[in-house]
């Protein structure tokens, strides 16, 4: 099967792939560009381990063909931190422990950044209802909850 | 040594510092099972079974074979057929031949998803086809998916030679029954004569999943020489190479695991499903391997834990004294052997100071996979029934449910039924600490309109584990310190190890760094479980820092020449021990470091041990829920989960271990279940229909940790990782009686289930 062409802008780089038609953007980052950040849980869009954002839409790259991304402009976790300088949500989820097994991670990073774009003062109840996609198993949300609203603060300034 | 003493001041033990793996983990570059790659690599699949108990007549794997880009296909031949052989594995007693016919099926498949056969091919979609090309013909036969079904005489069994043990007489026919237990103390039968008032009621729980996030996922290269090295996920490399290494008959020596970063496992990566058969695969092909498990294989195929029935009789006299009580517990194995049927049996009155009480239980086999350890094996499914009795027995009385604990509570000198005399525990603690607590003590609110408000409490007990473990540290040439920890790292435990090899050294934390080990870097380690890492492994790092400092010390000496008793260590330091040992600058470890290959060499310690006196764990939660009576879906509230932890090392990381261990309850009271169809396939293998809690279902978990220290550990360390779990299924159970009056005896309190209950109660 002829495989498909696809420019896109990934973490800020252009780049340009191949993939067949049944190649999910996941497997793209995964398995052609070597990002494993974005991680397999259960490759049906139920608990966002493969979060992403594509032209500022928050996606779970396992539901998205990577030819799909044609043109588009997508952030990674690996796009996340500006070199050295943590992301403020990543420097939050150290300082609070919002992290056990680390496998959600990446997937409620990205989707946290993609709520504080939007929403840059979120209600804790906001934040939940927000977040209610990515599953963890390991922490019961509640030092998630807290990294992500006190990022926020720090982002506003107070 | 220790250092639990008054006059021992901690500058890094009971701090938050970052943990050290956290970087790689938070900017995605930390490397998960299914993030390892090889050069060469190909990619492995497995054919399950759709039925849940059915003869193998043939396996054709022909067409599969003659596929393009297909290298091996595997079935039960391709790997040794083993005798039956007991062994203590995990967190239980298995058998080699049931972990090798569970890994892949020989004669007979006994589940839903029950591995057939195994494809290695060019590329995973080829290998998906391949699998679709293997052609098996099966002659069906009866299912069965109930415990209680399982053993009645007219089920169908699943293993012609099982025959009851525990039993007098040894039975002559087999049956779903491999085992019955009992622990007796006193006379309960009689005992119940003194009692005033009696409760007794019948308790059934749902299997669940652990549901760790990563599903399972390897890389194994089996060299032409017969030497292989492997790449996963797991709760413990040594366990891992074992179980290959018995599983494929090769020699311990010829495997070497390498851990990789583990997302998740709670007791359910404490097996091995893929890497045997990756291993078979990769001989057979002579490339390296990479499997991986699809969200769907991993509830068909790994996991669950139990699920049960459990009678409860709980006597006490008018003023609330718990005069005899007894147990019977049901506990679905899954297709083989080896439920929790011990822990099940040995924790769920351990809370109490009892002197007749008798609880007796049964591990059954069905069609079902077979289970893996979940958090505190077996103790929540008892625990959920004895403590609803213990709250409905309160009601009776007329007396507040935490008193009733308070006056039965168990205490240092308190006889376990299982045998043990218990010492330095804090139950009472955690029950007086429930009872000052702001949860406690606040209103618990109006509901609105058509909503039932009500609150809960409940207790539960783990014994912890200590057993073997290795940890060794390394002095750099620079100074810095390296820490080898013998254990997966599952929920922190490299913090918890560097802290301890810090504090002992008097240096800050930030120059230690720790590491996990892979099979051939450190000594061996147990596995990852019975939450004795930090207690056991946390020992062992302790001690060979301790050998290091005692050593630096020695090198201080020889370069001061003066004996090694004159030189003291103080916050990272060699001093001179007093006036008499004469004026030296004090000497760092970077000091000491660069001068070592004139002092001796490399300075090393490593401590291998089998870690005795783990401190069990106690645990008390609260729950205030709301219920919706025309939906009956439940929102908790409000939830504090209380624990004697002994020692917080890291306590973050504790009350993560709290919170996260609350929140898997929360799930199992009111959501989570295995569902079957009649004809025995799992219907709900998905995160869609197998719906773990999210962050909008729950409240912040609120944490009290109680610090009644283990005399026995360094730092007076107690397993934290197990008991949270314990106690939730009760406490929602019991705040939802509060809210509606209703005793729920069935888990999951699913919403169809709370309306047909309030229905029922309506009349």
């Amino acid at each position: 099967m002829a495989k498909t062409h696809v420019t896109a802008t990934i973490n800020g780089e252009e780049t340009e792939f191949l993939c067949d038609g049944q190649q999910t953007m996941l497997d793209v980052l995964r398995d052609e560009m070597g990002l494993t950040g974005s991680k397999e849980g259960c490759g049906s869009g139920d608990c966002g381990a493969c979060s992403i954002i594509v032209d500022g839409r928050l996606v779970c790259s396992c539901l998205m063909f990577g030819a799909e991304a044609e043109g588009t402009e997508i952030m990674t976790i690996e796009g996340m931190a500006d070199g050295e300088n943590l992301h403020p949500l990543q420097q939050k989820f150290l300082e609070h422990a919002a992290l056990q097994c680390g496998f959600c991670t990446p997937g409620v990073l990205v989707a946290s950044k993609a709520l504080l774009d939007k929403n840059p003062n979120p209600t804790e109840e906001q934040a939940r209802y927000w977040l209610a996609g990515n599953l963890c198993r390991c922490t019961g949300y509640d030092k998630i909850i807290e990294a992500v609203m006190d990022a926020a603060a720090e982002m506003r300034g107070e | 040594m220790n250092y639990l003493g008054k006059d021992v001041e901690l500058k890094v033990v009971g701090t938050r510092p970052i943990r050290p793996d956290g970087v790689e983990k938070v900017i995605g570059r930390a490397a998960f099972g299914a993030d390892f790659s090889v050069a060469g690599m190909i990619h492995g699949k497995v054919l399950r079974s759709p039925h849940a108990h059915a003869r193998i007549k043939s396996i054709d794997t022909s067409k599969a074979e003659a596929l393009k880009g297909v290298k091996a296909v595997i079935t039960a031949n391709d790997l040794p057929n083993i005798p039956s052989e007991e062994a203590f594995v995990g967190e239980g007693p298995a058998n080699f031949r049931d972990m090798s016919l569970n890994t892949i099926a020989r004669d007979k498949v006994l589940y839903d998803g029950h591995a057939v056969a195994a494809v290695a091919a060019t590329s995973p979609s080829i290998a998906e086809e391949a699998v679709r090309l293997i052609k098996v013909e099966y002659e069906v036969l009866p299912n069965v998916i109930d415990v209680e079904e399982a053993m009645r005489p007219d089920a169908p069994v699943l293993h012609e030679d099982l025959f009851t043990q525990g039993v007098d007489p040894k039975p002559t026919k087999a049956s779903n029954i491999a085992k019955r237990m009992e622990f007796k103390l006193g006379d309960s039968a009689s005992a119940f004569a003194k009692a005033d008032v009696v409760v007794e009621r019948k308790y059934k729980t749902a299997p669940v999943h652990q549901a760790y996030i990563e599903p399972h996922a390897c890389v194994v290269s089996y060299g032409a020489d017969g030497q292989a090295q492997v790449w996963c996920s797991s709760q413990g490399q040594f366990m891992v190479r074992a179980y290959c290494a018995k599983l494929l008959g090769m020699d311990i020596a010829d495997i070497r695991v390498f851990p990789l970063e583990i997302g998740g496992g709670f007791g359910g990566k404490t097996l091995v499903y893929l890497e045997p058969l990756a291993l078979a695969l990769s001989r057979k092909s002579g490339k390296p391997v990479k499997m991986t498990m699809s969200r769907e294989e991993v509830f068909r195929g790994s996991g669950p834990t139990s699920g049960g029935a459990i009678n409860v009789k709980i006597g006490a006299t008018k003023n609330g004294r718990i005069v005899a009580a007894e147990c019977e517990v049901m506990l679905q194995a899954g297709a083989f052997p080896g439920s929790p049927i011990g822990p099940a049996l040995m924790t769920p009155f351990a809370m109490y100071d009892l002197s007749d009480v008798t609880i007796w239980g049964y591990d059954v086999v069905s069609n079902r996979p077979k289970v893996a350890a979940y958090r505190a094996p077996g103790a929540p499914v008892s625990t959920f029934a004895t403590e609803s009795a213990v709250d409905e027995l309160a009601k009776q009385l007329g007396m507040d449910p935490l008193e009733l604990r308070l006056i039965n509570a168990a205490k240092d000198g308190t006889k376990a039924v299982y045998g043990p005399t218990l010492k330095d525990i804090g139950f009472v603690e955690t029950l007086e600490a429930a009872k000052s607590s702001p949860h406690w003590n606040s209103p618990l609110g109006e509901a609105a309109p058509g909503k039932l408000r009500g609150r809960g409490i409940a207790s539960g007990f783990w014994f912890n584990i200590g057993g073997e473990s290795s940890g060794a540290t390394y002095v750099n040439e620079d100074g810095t310190i390296t820490v080898v920890s013998g254990n997966p790292d599952i929920g922190g435990s490299r913090a918890s190890m560097g802290m301890m090899a810090a504090e002992v050294l008097g240096m800050d934390v930030k120059d230690v760094r720790t590491v996990v080990g892979d099979t051939t870097s450190v000594g061996f380690s147990f596995l990852t479980g019975g939450s004795r890492v930090t207690f056991a492994t946390g020992m062992a790092v302790t001690q060979s820092a301790e050998m290091v400092r005692d050593e630096l010390c020695k090198r201080a000496a020889l370069l001061w020449e003066i004996p090694s008793e004159a030189v003291e260590w103080k916050d990272g330091k060699a001093y001179p021990a007093g006036e008499n040992a004469g004026k030296f600058d004090p000497l760092s470890v970077a000091d000491i470091a660069a001068k070592s290959a004139r002092t001796g060499g490399p300075i090393t310690g490593k401590a291998s041990i089998n870690a005795q006196g783990a401190g069990p764990g106690y645990a008390t939660h609260i729950c205030d829920l709301e219920v919706d009576e025309e939906t009956g879906h439940t929102t908790v509230l409000r939830y504090t989960a209380i624990q004697d932890v002994g020692k917080a090392i890291h306590p973050s990381y504790v009350e993560g271990q709290l919170q996260g261990g609350a929140v898997q309850g929360i799930g199992w009271a009111l959501n989570e279940e295995y569902v079957y169809t009649k004809d025995g396939r799992l219907d709900n293998a998905g995160f869609l229909d197998y719906r773990i809690p999210v962050a909008s279902d729950l409240p912040m978990i609120e944490t009290i940790l109680v610090e009644v220290p283990n005399p026995r550990h360094p730092f007076g360390v107690k397993g934290v990782g197990e008991p949270p779990i314990v106690p939730p299924m009760a406490a929602v159970a019991n705040a939802m009686e509060n809210a509606t009056g209703v005793r729920m005896g069935s888990l999951p309190m699913s919403p169809p289930r709370i309306r047909a209950a309030l229905d029922a109660a309506k009349g």
